[in-house]
């Protein structure tokens, strides 16, 4: 900071004012306050009447199976065999070596670790089956699986994969073409018709306990597939529709997050699969920035240069000149 | 002439003993800080002569919608809105009231940039201006996510990825409602009234910011010969 | 507020805006219609708060 003499700062008129000392008119604050208050709650309360809010009733995965069990099925076989996209995330779901996104060295995902731990194979189908009463076949086909070698298993599930891709449903009966997917066939034909009577939905989030009210694991269930991506692409809510500003129908939608969502739709974060770290990056910094941006030179100086102010301030102004 | 009411005797601010009190301390720079017609002014420096110093205090009373209107919803719980149509009103002026809240403040967010209103040691009154946008974008967004509806199922497994990737998702669940619920109606409803208080009475304590003056040629600022003098 | 209340009950919306939505495409920048509303409006508003007249008030000295 450059000083003057007698060793003051200089005065700056981007961070410099001379207090007011001139005249003063009464204005009643509070009952401006009290105006407003009003106002915007006829505001308000015109909107809510005009257009209500938006409600677009939750995806099951009992709806899920029922509308697309081939889907539901292809997604269930990538749970099993661990090829998943939550099988294979990483922290802080599980331990997936080189999934966390870093930029260089830093790879905060990494170092925080595993805290919502997440196994698909057994928490999202064998640990629902195993819950079923009065199904000797299931089991036994559970058992065969579990007691299988691991190469055998990766056999299976192959196989079933590239029978599932040719299933039909014959409303709502999953129909898979006959294949040497072993017991892979039962467990997932099992696991379909569970969660088309809703006792899935129930079982992942109850996770043994009567009172819960965390939904991470039939979230990420369900993300897993393309029905929930699917609904949410014909909204206009992905990600590079913009979707993060978007509400669903034709409501405003949360439009301050445009700057955030911008920084998806560019090169080279809209390709990187550390696409969302280096997001958070750009976004921490120009946040950082706006909040000091009245210690940034040049910033500081913008309202300056493009002299808005004497608009706002005119008769101001004005009444100094003719003074 | 001092008369005997019964009442104990205030507590001397000439006694050494007393005036170093926390309490005595405390209330002395709350009066020097905040004397009643700096907290209450009756008058405004006649240089505010315009429409865009109300979007200051319509940003205030959309934010008390919002906190309103949040209240009647947590009086019947998150799944009211679903199964009453009383519910979906509330919701209605819930989710208005936070686009107004928004619409006003990003409005006097521009008013105060093009103001330049940090200047004259207003620095920490754009600051925590700056941060309760911020925080309330996050407020909004635990919001969105306890709508316990499709889209907060798409918003909490896309943002995940975004939260996850910072290493915070390891202690902050986006999927999980239960946690969600409690930022957006306990913990951050408490950060934003306070940041947003903090503001308010910092503006009472800075007062408004003066206008640009301008050089006698009607021109660019001129350079006055003092330094600041904090209000 | 009761009036408001029976009001919304009564007509729901009297816009339904739900169903599909519009969307502006220009360039890489993909917006819905409402959204392009609201920021429409306000810069509106914004360029209103400037431009139109504040009320004179009398001067009174401090």
């Amino acid at each position: 900071m450059s000083r003057g003499a007698r060793g003051r700062p200089r005065f700056n008129p981007d961070r410099d004012v001379e207090e007011w000392k001139g005249a003063y008119v009464p204005y009643d604050i509070l009952k401006e306050a009290f105006v407003a208050f009003l106002a915007v709650a006829a505001l308000i309360a015109l909107l809510a009447i005009v257009f209500s809010s938006p409600d677009e009733h939750a995806v099951t995965l009992k709806s899920w199976s029922a509308v697309d069990p081939v889907d539901f099925a292809q997604t269930a076989v990538t749970e099993l065999d661990g090829t998943s996209g939550t099988a294979t995330y990483g922290p802080p779901y599980n331990a997936t070596p080189d999934a966390s996104q870093h930029i260089g060295f830093f790879e905060p995902n990494q170092w925080l670790g595993v805290h919502q731990p997440v196994d698909t194979a057994q928490d999202f189908v064998i640990g629902p089956l195993r819950t079923l009463p009065n199904q000797p076949a299931t089991q036994l086909a559970i058992t065969a699986y579990e007691n299988a070698p691991a190469a055998q298993q990766t056999a299976w599930t192959t196989a079933y994969e590239k029978a599932v891709a040719n299933a039909t449903d014959v409303r709502g009966r999953l129909h898979v073409p006959v294949g040497r997917y072993g017991p892979v066939g039962r467990i997932i034909g099992s696991l379909t018709a569970m969660s088309q009577t809703g006792g899935l939905d129930g079982t992942l989030l109850s996770n043994g306990q009567f009172y819960n009210t965390n939904y991470t694991k039939p979230l990420l269930f369900l993300a897993d597939g393309n029905y929930l991506a699917a609904r949410a692409d014909s909204q206009h809510l992905s990600g590079d529709q913009w979707g993060m500003m978007n509400e669903t129908g034709n409501y405003p939608g949360q439009a301050w997050l445009w700057l955030y969502t911008m920084w998806y739709q560019v090169p080279p974060m809209n390709t990187s699969s550390n696409g969302d770290l280096e997001v958070w990056g750009i976004m921490m910094l120009l946040s950082l920035g706006f909040v000091f941006l009245p210690f940034i030179p040049f910033l500081r100086s913008i309202p300056r240069w493009t002299r808005v102010y004497k608009l706002i301030w005119r008769r101001h102004y004005r009444e100094l000149a003719a003074s | 002439m001092s008369i005997d009411t019964g009442a104990p005797p205030s507590p001397s601010t000439q006694d050494s003993e007393d005036s170093r009190q926390w309490t005595a301390r405390v209330r002395r720079s709350a009066e020097s800080a905040f004397p009643p017609d700096r907290l209450l002014p009756d008058r405004q420096p006649a240089y505010m002569a315009s429409w865009i110093y109300v979007f200051g205090v319509l940003t205030v009373v959309s934010l008390a919608w919002v906190i309103i209107t949040g209240c009647v919803l947590a009086v019947m719980g998150p799944s009211w809105w679903h199964v009453s149509s009383v519910g979906l009103f509330v919701n209605s002026l819930h989710l208005w009231s936070v686009e107004a809240f928004f619409f006003f403040m990003v409005i006097h967010l521009w008013g105060k940039f093009f103001m330049a209103a940090w200047r004259g040691n207003r620095r920490l009154t754009w600051v925590t201006g700056v941060v309760s946008f911020l925080v309330s974008v996050g407020a909004a967004f635990t919001g969105y996510l306890s709508q316990q509806n499709f889209d907060s199922q798409w918003i909490s497994t896309q943002a995940k990825d975004g939260i996850n990737a910072t290493g915070a998702g390891a202690v902050w669940n986006v999927l999980n409602f239960g946690q969600m619920l409690m930022w957006h109606i306990v913990l951050l409803p408490i950060v934003v009234a306070l940041i947003v208080g903090l503001h308010v009475l910092l503006v009472r304590r800075r007062g408004i910011v003066p206008p640009f003056e301008l050089a006698k040629n009607g021109d660019e600022p001129e350079k006055a010969a003092a330094g600041t003098d904090p209000a | 507020m009761v009036t408001c209340v029976m009001l919304g009950l009564l007509l729901g919306a009297l816009i339904n805006l739900n169903g599909s939505g519009h969307y502006i495409q220009w360039g890489f920048i993909q917006m819905s219609l409402a959204n392009l509303v609201v920021i429409v409006l306000m810069v509106i508003v914004f360029a209103l708060a400037i431009v139109l007249p504040f009320p004179r008030r009398k001067r009174g000295n401090r």
